[in-house]
């Protein structure tokens, strides 16, 4: 045992210092920024064509004395409902309200318009494409009451309290699931890397080195903790960007809801789940990538392999809301989905020593992966032991 | 695996009892059974295919066995005794990326040895044998031979005490072919065990004391190289003046001149009594060569003609990639 924890240690060094030093990490490194800026990128596209679409001019061609009426009713709603709430309007003089081609108008204008109100407030009429008309005719009647009434609308005064049982439950849960949500995309971006992870060995006939010199367990553990190792590296660099990022544009993480377990608890919590995700998922996908005899094969099993991914958190994020129900308790006992439900957990029950054994349990099941893993890399990779067979993974999988 | 059946010798570096292995159901090795003594320098003898990798492999513990037992510095676990051997695969293999006495470092921390004092050691190793430019310098940057020097000195980095080598010479120049077969002598003169497998004769009747034959999985002869050679009978090559006379029952019957020159296995009654019946029978001896057998000879003897070519077709084979 001694010397399986050392010799992992060994190929973990190696690893690692072969990763963190290579110059591809800095753009493993950089990898969050890409979405980053795509994401601020389209977000900002979307927003304006969204106001585009969203905001939209209706021409207003009523008598002029309505028309002035109809302007002063939107001011006062947009105080209360918010200026994109309302379509914009826009004057169209020396336009009859009676006029029966109206709908020429639509065209014809300074800016595109969406509709054109005529008649008049009281019997008001909405000329435009039957999908605008029935999007903003409630708005165009509201807009029509308020001018007719004449009067502003009521202000509310507010009372506010720091936090009831209700907010405090609906908190833990956002917790809960902006936790899980994080776990998720790390181990999805960062547990795939790992199937690819013996092709080197396998390729510079390195391995008959290692398999000589050292457990094959210790090449396994070694190659995972050098994976994790790395991962965690990224996921400091990009958390303390992130921090720092946050700290100069001002947010206030005091405002954030606390989950059950206390925000340190729930920190760590945080990266002892997503290490036991990592491990758990990356020993099965080692284990399957060392069965590939090439890079195209790895490339092959990626599909699937995501797929399964997928399956569990969906299973863990299903389960949230769920807390004691079966399907809950399913997900924490099940290796796979077991960390991402258990930070659920953390957010939203506040007793501890429930996650001492989880943490044990898939540490557990990480091992017997890897044992399991170990011995069908031996059998069909090493051609080792009675049932050696001398075939590629995907053609086993064939039969 | 146990040892209920055989008793391992603690003056064995090796034992191994009967061990099959098949592949897809085809018997690559047929029942081995192997002792190596410590502080020999042991070679495998036989042509590519014959089983020599896979019965190394089985005695390193990189694959178990099908059938039979094996000892490993009298461990029937291999692996355990990691720490004291050595060894250099068939198929050469280095990280591309790592500097060269980094990787020597490595291969000794993989086999117990502090890293730093690996890396330390590494260094020195490629100064005392001219590779001091290199030491620096990434796998990849290094030529095929210098490659190969340095995965041989991680092999030794960590000092062990036996050392298996699988084809060591393959794809060496002559130069460094000499430079390994010190290298190997030097670390017998230290007591170190040295099992190395070949498929060119020469080097391992330059360098064994002992040896193993092995063809078609089965291994026909094992043991001293004078032993192998004996099995044969000396070659006499004889010139006379005289080509009939008494002294012609001393040469086989059906042994036939080629002009005045006589081409015979040695008598089984020796050396003395030829010589008295030559000179007591005016034999008129002209010249005389007593040919002691070689190994090439034993080997075709001991494994067959077709073993012998085909050990041949991979030398000239490996010739020409050289």
């Amino acid at each position: 045992m001694i010397e399986t924890i050392r010799a992992s240690f060994v190929i973990a060094r190696r690893d690692f210092s072969a990763i963190i030093l290579s110059k591809s990490f800095f753009f493993f490194l950089l990898g969050p920024l890409f979405p980053l800026i795509i994401g601020i990128a389209a977000g900002g596209l979307g927003q304006q064509v969204r106001q585009d679409i969203d905001q939209p001019v209706i021409g207003v061609a009523l008598e002029e004395g309505q028309s002035a009426k109809l302007l002063e009713a939107r001011k006062a709603l947009a105080k209360n409902l918010g200026n994109n709430a309302l379509p914009e309007l826009l004057l169209l003089p020396d336009t009859d309200p009676d006029d029966p081609n109206i709908s020429a108008k639509l065209d014809t204008a300074d800016k595109p318009l969406t509709a054109i109100i005529s008649g008049s407030l009281e019997a008001p009429l909405l000329t435009g494409s039957e999908q605008d008309v029935r999007r903003w005719s409630g708005k165009v009647a509201l807009l029509s009451e308020t001018a007719l009434s004449g009067s502003s609308p009521v202000a509310v005064k507010t009372g506010f309290v720091t936090e009831t049982n209700s907010s405090n439950k609906r908190g833990q849960l956002f917790t809960a699931q902006a936790g899980q949500a994080v776990l998720v995309l790390l181990t999805m971006i960062l547990a795939g890397m790992v199937l690819s992870n013996l092709v080197e060995e396998k390729t510079n006939k390195i391995i008959e080195i290692l398999a000589a010199a050292i457990p094959m367990d210790a090449i396994f553990l070694g190659k995972l903790f050098a994976m994790l190792g790395m991962a965690l590296v990224g996921i400091t660099v990009w958390s303390s960007l992130g921090l720092l990022g946050g700290s100069i544009i001002g947010l206030n993480l005091g405002n954030l809801p606390v989950p059950a377990v206390g925000w340190p608890l729930f920190s760590i919590l945080m990266v002892a789940y997503f290490s036991m995700a990592y491990l758990l998922l990356g020993s099965l996908f080692l284990g399957i990538g060392a069965m590939a005899t090439t890079v195209r094969e790895v490339q092959t099993l990626s599909m699937p392999v995501t797929m399964g991914q997928l399956l569990v958190f969906f299973l863990a994020f299903s389960a949230i809301t769920k807390l004691g129900e079966p399907i809950e308790w399913f997900a924490v006992i099940f290796p796979f989905s077991s960390p991402f439900a258990m930070i659920a957990r953390a957010a939203q029950m506040d007793n501890i020593w429930q996650h001492g054994l989880a943490l044990v349990w898939q540490a557990m099941f990480t091992l017997i992966i890897i044992r399991f893993s170990v011995m069908l890399f031996r059998r069909n990779v090493m051609k080792s032991g009675n049932s050696a067979r001398k075939k590629s993974l995907l053609a086993r999988i064939r039969g | 695996m146990t040892s209920s059946a055989h008793v391992k010798t603690p003056e064995n570096a090796i034992e191994a009892h009967n061990i099959v292995k098949r592949f897809d159901g085809e018997l690559a090795v047929d029942g081995i059974d192997l002792k190596i003594k410590k502080g020999s320098i042991f070679g495998i003898l036989g042509p590519n295919g014959a089983g020599k990798t896979t019965t190394l492999r089985m005695l390193l513990g990189i694959i178990d066995p099908d059938e039979g037992e094996r000892f490993l510095l009298g461990s029937a676990d291999p692996i355990s005794k990691a720490h004291q051997v050595g060894y250099l695969p068939e198929e050469r293999g280095l990280y591309q990326s790592m500097k060269a006495f980094d990787a020597i470092g490595f291969m000794g921390a993989l086999r117990g040895l502090p890293l730093a004092e690996g890396r330390k050691r590494g260094r020195q190793m490629m100064i005392d044998h001219g590779l001091g430019d290199a030491v620096d310098k990434q796998i990849r940057q290094l030529s095929k031979g210098m490659a190969q020097t340095v995965q041989l000195l991680g092999t030794i980095v960590h000092d062990p005490d036996l050392i298996i080598l699988d084809e060591p010479f393959s794809g060496l120049d002559a130069l460094n072919q000499g430079k390994l077969e010190r290298l190997i002598r030097g670390q017998a003169d230290k007591g170190v065990t040295v099992i190395f497998s070949t498929h060119v004769i020469a080097h391992a009747e330059r360098l064994c004391e002992d040896i193993a034959i092995v063809a078609n999985g089965k291994i026909p002869f094992t043991g001293k190289v004078s032993t192998a050679r004996d099995r044969l009978r000396p070659q006499v090559h004889l010139e006379t003046r005289n080509l009939e006379g008494p002294w012609r029952s001393a040469i086989p019957a059906d042994c036939q001149p080629l002009g005045h020159n006589w081409h015979f296995t040695l008598p089984e009654s020796g050396v003395e009594p030829l010589l008295r019946a030559l000179i007591e029978g005016d034999a008129g001896i002209q010249s005389l060569s007593i040919e002691r057998p070689g190994l090439h000879d034993a080997f075709v003897h001991i494994a067959g003609e077709a073993a012998a070519k085909k050990m041949e077709e991979d030398s000239a084979l490996e010739g020409e990639a050289a």
